[in-house]
């Protein structure tokens, strides 16, 4: 079983380690024809541009995807700097009529980006031309290697039970240098995919095939992310699987966030894709959704004829009326741990870095302030570009709309919820984004801390303060102090994972959903001990 | 100010510390010589096999203690002066109280074996027995077998605490079965089973005889009383149950038997002095109580009571129902009430079982012969909830409504399945009764007696 076990892993690593070279391979050039089609396609009208991309990659030479995007940035870059002279000379001129002719020649936005396109275009080699072998040299072989690595956890873990033997000892689990490894491959990952798509286009290629069965057309970066999403949630489901298999709960669970993941985010957005409908995911819930109510999206919707219409009814009516309604009923978890994408990855991938939290005071404080400042920051850029929408205007408050999308998206949406939220877990735990910065995560908060039946009952005086609760909650609750204390547990920021009630050895946490009087329940003195005396301080 | 002070850092010192600072704004210094800061004793056994670091078995984080101003000591303590209200430390140095707290805990049981305090041997209790165990078993290379005397809750958490890092390990056991002192046989059956599942050698009916050394005066293997036969090992854990930490109190004038003496109100014979958890032996046994109860709700308990009298209001140590719980491998094990074994049960009290087909659950119910008075819970692998049984124990609930609205009282989490109409039927089936289960209420379980 561990030759399995370690064969498994060595075949992940070399599907890994093909798909993280794919980077460095195949090479990038342009005909004549292909960039004047290309031109001609995107519409670009300056001469200047056209020159500067064919002096620079109209050419014979293999360019790498490095050279390739550094050419591209620059002819883009000398293109519109030799418009926006012109334009200034035109306007120090005061030559209007020359100035304004001049505005159609400058190309807006992201230098990686518009990259990437051409690189899209452009793109020649091996995982160009053979996408299906591939993909199953990546992905087919990391998804074999990973099935043989955790498979055999089923008979190496023994029997059902708690299976947390030696997590602080290796070095994967305890912040040694794997762990560290996997933070920098993570960072890296992330601010490839924001920030440099154009360099790893390649991986796109690998997954053409995939994607036009599903939407018709080509692989874009967010679709190789939406695929590896739902993969790595289904191997590392199916550890959860084999390591909870003990625990119902965390079966049923983790089906759930699986399913949502699987068919809400993925599929059905695809599908509707191909439908030449707008691709909504209908769990997204603004305002962790955070651009639902910008411009484009809201025009977008408005064009797309009844179904563009429900899902702005719909996504307006999932935050404000079943969104609440929901966690009063069964707490916050119903969204964070049984239905959301980023909860659902936190749950799976992130299950061995759960126990980096930090439970301290101060980081409660430090929680608090941030995620509380996020929320608001959302809300205000919500209300500007609102505002700036129906009244025509590009500022509201002082504040340009666009500007504040842009910080936002920047910020928040790239840094925040993905380079550090999922690229911190080997080392500040699976929830940083979730527990720190998601604005539904402060909104579902306020609802479960002051309006809900939701609770952990801490079953009267039997906790052992052994620890194995707190050092577990992804969230850094510190569920001891309140279980020693034979206090029910009441945090706005609990997702209800279960696990505190999984790894307890003395059967003291329950989640559940019961009538809220009764929920809080300050007991100065534990259950067990002289009924008189209980009565007593209660009473004070 | 008077200055309390208070011997031992556990549950018990910790939790009259806690009280007595929220009742008043008296001195505190705590004592201890095993470590700076309160620990979960309980949780030593998750350091070592890598669920936890240390730092995680302790429940307040280092700044409490200032900001509380509970002065923390690490020494040890060799006599007190009672007359002068005095501690002296090892060092010779001195302390003086106003009023003293004896928290000592306990040290684990030897019983003159030879070789008992060769480098190898060890209990599972204090800190520095998890540093030896880390030094004389890391692994199974190092170590080769371990052979564990003595079959209670502490033998067996040390078998699984061993196998987790894979050394072989041989349970020696007095007793016909595992623990059947306590455990009715159903129970102490399923736990034999469990633990020849999980791979561990266990020796029922076998004693320890000797430890023998090899030429470093390190463990080399055991012999087994009566047999003979010789067990090679490294280390041998002796798990034969604890007794009271009060060597230093000999030389005192508090009385002392197996314990410190003390009343209801937890007083020793010399005024101003205290004795609680572990320590402490009542002069007069609590109904069906032990005099000594080595168990950690007990600590907190008479932490809880002894902070009242000290700040001034007197009150009396008086336990409510017994409850407790505890973990054998992968089986959770909650007890409510009283349910004794076999050999122990009073004339009274007769048991009524329910176990699983296939898989660790079971439970005995207890209750009286006569009154069909309801006495008692043992459950295995069913969680229970602790306020629904102690509501029922207090209000003396009969046996048949105990069944009936057994569903209240289910604690495992959602999803789980349940089995109180199995549960229900064997026993309309054994007793000839027609009980129909009630359906979950909320509005019972909150409600308050």
């Amino acid at each position: 079983m561990k030759a399995i076990k370690y064969s498994g892993l060595v075949i992940f690593l070399v599907g890994f380690g093909i798909f993280t070279s794919a980077v460095f391979f195949g090479y990038f050039n342009f005909t004549k024809q292909e960039l004047d089609s290309y031109i001609i396609e995107k519409g670009y009208k300056s001469e200047r541009l056209k020159e500067e991309l064919k002096k620079s990659i109209v050419t014979d030479k293999k360019l790498s995807i490095f050279e390739f995007s550094s050419k591209v940035r620059a002819a883009f870059e000398n293109s519109n700097n030799y418009h926006n002279e012109l334009i200034s000379k035109y306007n120090s001129e005061k030559n209007w009529d020359k100035k304004s002719e001049q505005f159609q020649y400058t190309v807006f936005g992201k230098p990686h980006s518009l990259s990437y396109d051409l690189a899209k275009k452009a793109g020649k080699g091996f995982f160009k031309e053979e996408p299906k072998l591939a993909w199953w040299l990546t992905f087919g072989l990391g998804i074999f290697g990973a099935l043989f690595f955790i498979l055999p956890n089923i008979s190496l873990l023994g029997k059902p039970g708690i299976k947390n033997d030696g997590i602080y000892f290796e070095s994967s689990t305890n912040r040694g240098w794997i762990a560290w490894l996997v933070l920098v491959y993570l960072v890296v990952f992330y601010l490839l995919l924001y920030f440099m798509p154009d360099y790893v286009v390649n991986w796109t290629f690998i997954f053409d095939p995939i994607s036009n069965v599903l939407n018709g057309g080509n692989a874009s970066q967010w679709f190789v992310y939406g695929f590896l999403y739902c993969v790595i949630m289904i191997l590392m489901g199916i550890r959860m699987y084999i390591k909870y298999r003990n625990n119902k709960y965390q079966i049923v669970r983790t089906t759930s966030v699986l399913f949502f993941q699987i068919v809400f985010a993925f599929l059905i957005p695809e599908i509707m894709t191909s439908l030449n409908m707008p691709g909504y995911d209908f769990k997204s819930a603004f305002p962790l959704d955070y651009d639902f109510f910008f411009e484009w999206n809201i025009k977008s919707l408005q064009s797309s004829g009844a179904i563009g219409v429900f899902i702005l009814v719909w996504g307006i009516i999932l935050t404000l009326i079943i969104v609440p309604v929901m966690v009063y009923f069964f707490g916050k978890r119903w969204y964070c741990s049984w239905v959301c994408g980023c909860g659902g990855l936190a749950e799976t991938l992130g299950d061995p870095y759960r126990q980096h939290s930090d439970k301290s005071l101060n980081a409660w404080k430090f929680e608090r302030w941030l995620i509380h400042s996020v929320l608001l920051f959302s809300l205000l850029m919500t209300i500007v570009t609102l505002y700036c929408y129906f009244s025509g205007t590009s500022s509201f408050l002082g504040i340009k709309s666009q500007w504040i999308k842009d910080a936002y998206s920047f910020l928040i949406g790239a840094w925040f919820a993905g380079v550090i939220g999922t690229g911190f877990y080997p080392i500040f735990g699976n929830r940083v984004w979730c527990r720190f910065g998601c604005p539904l995560a402060a909104y579902l908060g306020f609802v479960q801390r002051f309006k809900s039946r939701f609770r952990i009952t801490t079953n009267g005086g039997q906790c052992i303060s052994c620890g194995n609760c707190s050092t577990y909650c992804e969230q850094g609750i510190d569920v001891r102090a309140y279980a020693q204390k034979g206090e029910n547990i009441v945090r706005s920021s609990c997702v209800g994972c279960g696990i505190c009630s999984a790894v307890c050895p003395r059967g003291v946490l329950k989640l559940e959903n019961g009538p809220e009087k009764g929920r809080f329940n300050p007991t100065e003195i534990l259950l067990g001990n002289d009924i008189d005396l209980i009565k007593l301080l209660n009473n004070q | 100010m008077e200055h309390i002070v208070i011997i031992g850092n556990g549950i018990a010192g910790v939790t009259a510390a806690r009280h007595i600072r929220k009742k008043s704004d008296k001195k505190i210094t705590i004592i201890s010589g095993e470590h700076r800061y309160f620990f979960s004793r309980t949780a030593l056994m998750y350091v070592y096999m890598g669920h936890l670091k240390f730092e995680h078995t302790q429940p307040y984080e280092n700044w409490f203690w200032e900001k509380n101003k509970i002065d923390l000591l690490q020494r040890f303590v060799t006599n007190i002066d009672t007359d002068k209200k005095q501690l002296i430390f090892i060092d010779e140095t001195s302390i003086s109280y106003d009023k003293l707290i004896i928290a000592t805990g306990s040290k684990p049981n030897k019983f003159d074996w030879k070789g008992q305090d060769l480098d190898g041997v060890m209990g599972l209790y204090h800190k520095q027995d998890l540093e030896n165990l880390e030094k004389f078993a890391p692994n199974n290379k190092v170590c080769k077998r371990a052979v564990i005397v003595g079959g209670g809750l502490i033998g067996i958490e040390l078998a699984e605490m061993l196998r987790s890092r894979k050394i072989p390990v041989t349970f020696l056991v007095r007793e016909n079965s595992f623990w059947n002192g306590v455990l009715p046989a159903q129970e102490s059956e399923m736990i034999n089973k469990h633990i020849l599942e999980h791979h561990i050698d266990l020796r029922l009916n076998t004693n320890l005889k000797e430890i023998i050394p090899d030429e470093n005066g390190l463990v080399k293997s055991v012999i087994i009383e009566g047999t003979n036969e010789e067990i090679p090992c490294n280390i041998v854990g002796l798990t034969a149950g604890v007794s009271p930490n009060i060597d230093f109190l000999k030389e005192s004038t508090i009385e002392i038997n197996k314990g410190v003496l003390v009343n209801r109100f937890l007083e020793t014979n010399i005024k101003n002095v205290f004795a609680i958890g572990d320590c402490a032996e009542q002069k007069n046994p609590i109904g069906n109580r032990r005099p000594i109860e080595a168990v950690w709700y007990i600590g907190r308990m008479m932490g809880e009571t002894v902070a009242q009298t000290i700040c001034g209001n007197k009150t009396e140590y008086k336990p409510g129902n017994w409850f407790n719980s505890a973990k054998f491998l992968d089986i959770e094990y909650q007890t409510y009430g009283w349910v004794f074994s076999e050999k122990n049960k009073a004339e009274n009290e007769a048991h009524f079982q329910w176990q699983h087909p296939s898989e660790n659950k079971c439970i005995t119910i207890s209750f009286d012969k006569n009154s069909h008075e309801f006495l008692g819970i043992n459950t295995f692998g069913i969680r229970m909830r602790h306020e629904i049984f102690d509501r029922w124990l207090s209000e003396k609930k009969s046996l048949a409504f105990v069944l009936e609205f057994l569903a209240d009282a289910n604690f495992d989490p959602e999803f789980y399945k349940v089995h109180e109409a199995e549960i229900i039927a064997k026993f309309n089936q054994e007793m000839g009764t027609n009980i129909q289960l009630k359906k979950k209420s909320w509005k019972r379980i909150f409600s308050k007696a």
